[in-house]
């Protein structure tokens, strides 16, 4: 069993954890002015790195959504930041 | 020297020590220009390069692995094939990959132990016996065979399962395919490695792609740990990589990348005869040959390249099977491995030209890309050889994400995706 860090509760299972997608993927904005191919990319299409990646999780347990630095291949968790206020504690103890 | 596998082969080399059985493919240097080249030496990209030889007279072809051959997905599943699946865009794929491994055997004179025991999928409750029935009128409409089974049916192919109606997962009844079965994997991939390699193929292993060679915007070879290679058309048939592999040529695809674990037991006399999969308890399992319950489930919940997967979901697994068949907690597991899949949306996989003209794309199978293998490899072929789609491989194109015509076959995967 893996522990993961969330900014609000501390190292928690994995399995309390819940994938929410490639950190940055920003909804295009100007209903218009929006090209099939710009739906596409957000919609559809992945980052999906081989090693360090930036994604958002979620802490279903508490609720917390946050963006964790994790390595794909052998799984080591960088940091995790709270989005809620811009950044701040990464969870861990140090 | 004895190249061909017979009775009267086996009987020769009995008498001669076995001295004169050839090597199965040769290990060529790579050229530098081929007609065709493809990347990848698993189920698929093997197949790819036979069909091409075979069905369209292209022979100046070579397959390039980076490690060794079928050792990724191809030797790492669970060695079942079938074709129950909803949607028609989908039967028509598993059911020309079924139909084509009933006569693998012979078409590669290679024993791939096909054996169609048949897979039970149940049904657990009074509303997933109304999905099954909707199953198995939409299979049968496809036209692949599709029977729905009732309690005593399920008892007739499942001696051992617990059918208590007091049981946490009772069973109503199932969807029943008797074509569907096993086959041998490692043997699949042997069977068309050298088969391709008897018309010409080259295949070349411990060969690692590093650039793209694009010119007037087009691809024109790749860049590999043993020089460089061009080929006029370009195919990319590499499940577990395939987002990496398309991030060097340039594009992103709609795909997630997970490990997806099995497992086997220490091996026992004859306890099962069928394949059972079961989507409420996210298991399924079926007996080797050698006599091994070979278990798997879902995909990891946590996307990863880490071929080794996780231990929630190991878990989850094998409580599920042990409540449907209480016999089986007297056995150890021996051994647990992960391959990683790819994930697309809609559960389907995605075949077609890339948005870097001359590159061929074949990968999104997610966790069912063993049972596609011959079906791959004809429609890639197919592809490759005359620039167009065939008919079944055109739902399948890339643009069906952009065009919002998806093929949702998260159901007929039978394993939550």
């Amino acid at each position: 069993m893996q522990l993961f860090p969330c900014p609000f509760c501390g190292p928690r299972n994995e399995s309390e954890f819940h994938f929410g997608g490639d950190a940055g993927n920003l909804r295009p904005e100007g209903f218009r002015d929006v090209t099939d191919g710009q739906w596409t990319a957000y919609l559809h299409e992945r980052n999906n790195l081989r090693g360090p990646a930036n994604e958002i999780w979620m802490h279903m347990t508490c609720g917390e959504v946050f963006s964790m630095e994790r390595d794909t291949v052998h799984h080591g968790v960088a940091q995790a930041i709270a989005l809620a206020n811009g950044g701040g504690d990464d969870g861990m103890a140090h | 020297m004895t190249r061909r596998y017979s009775a009267v082969s086996l009987f020769k080399e009995g008498l001669n020590a076995q001295k004169g059985w050839q090597k199965a493919w040769r290990s060529p240097e790579p050229k530098p220009r081929y007609d065709i080249l493809i990347i990848g030496g698993g189920g698929h990209g093997l197949a790819t390069a036979y069909y091409l030889a075979k069905n369209h007279n292209i022979r100046n072809i070579a397959v390039i692995e980076r490690g060794w051959l079928g050792g990724g997905n191809t030797g790492r599943n669970t060695t079942v094939v079938r074709s129950n699946y909803f949607f028609p865009e989908s039967t028509a794929l598993y059911e020309m990959a079924l139909r084509l491994y009933e006569t693998l055997g012979r078409d590669l004179n290679y024993n791939i132990m096909l054996s169609q025991r048949g897979i039970i999928t149940l049904a657990h409750s009074e509303a997933e016996m109304e999905m099954a029935a909707r199953t198995v009128n939409a299979m049968q409409i496809n036209g692949t065979d599709a029977e729905l089974f009732d309690v005593d049916d399920v008892r007739g192919v499942l001696p051992l399962i617990n059918l208590s109606p007091e049981a946490r997962y009772p069973v109503f009844g199932g969807v029943w395919q008797g074509r569907a079965g096993t086959a041998r994997h490692d043997a699949v991939a042997w069977g068309y490695a050298r088969a391709a390699d008897r018309l010409g193929v080259d295949i070349i292993q411990s060969c690692e792609v590093g650039e793209f060679l694009v010119e007037g915007g087009r691809c024109r070879g790749v860049k590999t740990s043993r020089g460089e290679i061009r080929a006029d058309r370009v195919a990319m048939v590499v499940a577990g990589n395939s987002s990496h592999l398309a991030a060097k040529a340039g594009f992103r695809l709609p795909i997630t990348s997970y490990a997806l674990q099995a497992c086997v037991s220490e091996p026992i006399k004859p306890a099962l005869d069928t394949v059972v999969l079961s989507p409420a308890t996210g298991t399924y399992a079926s007996q080797s040959d050698k006599g091994e319950l070979v278990i798997g489930g879902g995909l990891d919940r946590v996307p990863s390249y880490g071929q080794r997967g996780n231990l929630p979901v190991l878990e989850h697994v094998v409580s599920g099977l042990l409540e449907m068949f209480p016999s089986f907690r007297q056995l150890r597991l021996m051994r647990q491995w992960a391959g990683i899949v790819d994930v697309t949306p809609d559960s389907s996989p995605i075949l077609g030209e890339s948005p870097l003209p001359g590159l061929f794309m074949n990968c999104g199978w997610g966790t069912g890309g063993f049972k596609a293998i011959p079906a791959g490899g004809t429609l890639l072929a197919h592809l490759l050889a005359t620039g167009k789609h065939h008919d079944v491989s055109r739902p399948f194109d890339l643009d069906r994400f952009a065009r919002g015509r998806l093929i949702d076959e998260a159901a007929g995967s039978g394993i939550a995706h």
